[in-house]
């Protein structure tokens, strides 16, 4: 069977009658079966899924059939499903089942997609390569000795290697962005609160967004239309309207003005074939009779060292509810309430996700709250004030996603600085809470792709998927 | 800043964490490298700048206050590693 590259080029086969959902799922079951080796899924649902393709087919058949009616989609190990499995790629989760399912993944069965399975991540969605999962790492299909990003390193690589149509994975720090480009998908940040965050196991609550992986910008835009929304569920979830995103990819000979920050392409760990790929891209906007300058941006270095500081501490608050009492996995060797709690949260919690606790406690505790927190916050502000009034001034912040493409198994595991790096360029977005995407921008000398990421101000994700729209209209 | 073993424990303890010898040597010392990287951000002047608290510029989203019951009692306890028909289970606290 083909890969199809959109959902409505599956529509028109469904049409014709020469597929049905049925014959799909079963596609993408074999194909699963047959990349096993990846280790994208953590669990399949083939039998739901048949059961569902059956019900979509008839739904198809009457013609009431929902407008994601053949969509399958996998979800990252951190999105609740009711009574399916959930637990972070983490130990200490270990035999939970959702005990309801979660707003965005509802909001797509109510428009019959189909979905295949649960996903592999990093634990709890901290990490950048997808090694630090209980279950593995997950291997890139462009070359299985390399990460495929993290932290939804499962749910691209199983776009990637057609084992679904979409994925949801979460972005808090670039998890859904960072493995788009390193797998040659469409990833894609919404603003914080387009989508309600009601079922999305919390990391780091004034940063998670869940994201999509995509084949087209106009599957993102469908997923998006149907997902985001008010949800009395989540307060944060934005009340106002949801644009027709899908009805808004096409703005014609629209002329845009496009800053990119000097500092990024001057920055010290940026490899030549991402540079080079990034420069080729702004001289063809150039030449295409956009606007493209260069802007100088001094807080740049100071990103990551605010979004670590923040994370970390809303996430030792975050998983503090792990505690072996009400889910999950209980240490057999405790005798007292106080270290069941410790021995719990000890042999339950990987070490990535011990050192952000740490970390977060301790920024958090009482003689350095000020000195850390408080500062972090304070620095937040400035980085997304002063990004606001470049998107005030230009349509568009275009920068590499990625320093590197994929980097190789291993490779970064010695030492935590040094993989936080990865994320350098896609912080930004989730600092300033603005929407981001990845796209595709060709590879590198060994064929790994290259990602280039384009960033919008708050709520306009219309006008970053149309320009997306143009971009990927333009590579073809 | 160098984090000794004494704060380490300290902060062990709050996050209801435990490290034996060797860990929390490699910890003492991953902590310490990240706190002086972290403090980068004493060279930003934020002299006069209010810390961002929340990122939503939504304010107070109130949904009808009609009582509803969001999870039973049976799917409430369906996950816990002990439990009796009604309360979750912990080892005895008092003695």
């Amino acid at each position: 069977m083909k890969n199809f590259s959109s959902l409505s080029e599956i529509k028109a086969s469904l049409k014709t009658g020469t597929l049905s959902c049925a014959t799909l799922v079963e596609h993408y079951l074999k194909n699963i079966e047959e990349h096993k080796h990846l280790n994208a899924f953590l669990e399949v649902y083939t039998e739901e899924a048949r059961l569902q393709a059956q019900r979509v087919d008839e739904k198809l058949r009457l013609g009431t059939a929902g407008r994601l009616a053949g969509l399958v989609v996998g979800l990252k190990d951190v999105l609740c499903l009711q009574d399916k499995g959930l637990q972070a790629s983490s130990k200490i989760l270990d035999g939970f089942i959702s005990q309801f399912t979660g707003t965005a993944v509802q909001r797509l069965l109510d428009e019959d997609a189909i979905i295949i399975g649960r996903q592999n991540c990093d634990e709890f969605a901290m990490g950048s390569s997808n090694e630090n999962s209980a279950f593995g790492p997950v291997r890139n299909a462009a070359d299985p000795d390399r990460v495929p990003g993290g932290s939804s390193g499962g749910s691209a690589v199983a776009v990637q290697a057609d084992l679904c149509q979409v994925s949801l994975g979460t972005d808090t720090g670039g998890s859904v962005r960072q493995p788009a480009a390193f797998t040659g998908l469409v990833g894609f940040k919404p603003s914080y609160g387009r989508i309600s965050r009601w079922g999305l196991l919390a990391y780091a609550s004034s940063f998670d967004v869940i994201g999509i992986f995509a084949k087209s910008i106009e599957d993102c835009a469908l997923v998006l239309e149907v997902m985001a929304g008010p949800d009395e569920y989540d307060s944060t979830a934005t009340q106002l309207e949801v644009p027709a995103y899908t009805q808004k990819l096409d703005r014609g000979n629209a002329k845009y003005k496009v800053a990119y920050i000097k500092n990024t392409l001057e920055s010290e760990g940026l490899s030549a074939a991402v540079k080079q790929r990034t420069v080729e891209k702004l001289r063809w906007l150039e030449e295409q009779g956009h606007t493209v300058e260069a802007v100088d941006f001094p807080l740049l270095d100071y990103m990551l060292p605010t979004y670590y500081i923040l994370t970390t501490a809303e996430a030792s608050s975050n998983l503090s509810r792990f505690d072996g009492v009400r889910y999950g996995y209980r240490s057999p060797n405790a005798d007292s309430l106080e270290s069941m709690y410790k021995l719990t949260r000890s042999e339950g919690f990987g070490a990535e996700v011990k050192r952000r606790i740490m970390l977060g406690t301790f920024v958090l505790s009482a003689s350095y709250y000020d000195a850390y927190y408080t500062k972090a916050q304070k620095v937040r502000r400035l980085i997304k004030e002063a990004t606001q009034a470049l998107l005030g001034t230009y349509d568009f912040l275009v920068m590499p996603t990625t320093p590197t493409t994929a980097f190789k198994l291993g490779e970064h595991t010695e030492d935590p600085l040094e993989m936080y790096l990865a994320d350098i360029f896609t912080v930004h977005a989730n600092l300033c809470g603005i929407p981001a995407i990845s796209l595709p921008n060709g590879t590198d000398s060994s064929g790994l792709p290259v990602g280039i990421q384009i960033v919008a101000d708050l709520y306009q994700e219309d006008k970053l998927l149309a320009f997306s729209q143009y971009l990927q209209g333009a590579a073809t | 800043m160098k984090i000794d073993k004494q704060t380490l424990q300290k902060i062990a303890h709050l996050a209801r964490l435990e490290f034996e010898e060797e860990s929390a040597e490699a910890m003492m010392a991953d902590l310490s490298k990240i706190l002086d990287w972290v403090e980068q951000l004493n060279e930003v002047d934020t002299e006069g700048v209010e810390p961002l608290t929340h990122m939503s510029v939504e304010v107070n989203v109130l949904r009808e206050d009609l009582s509803q019951e969001p999870l039973s009692r049976e799917r409430g306890l369906k996950n816990a590693p002990e439990k009796d028909q009604d309360y979750f289970r912990v080892p005895k606290v008092l003695e």
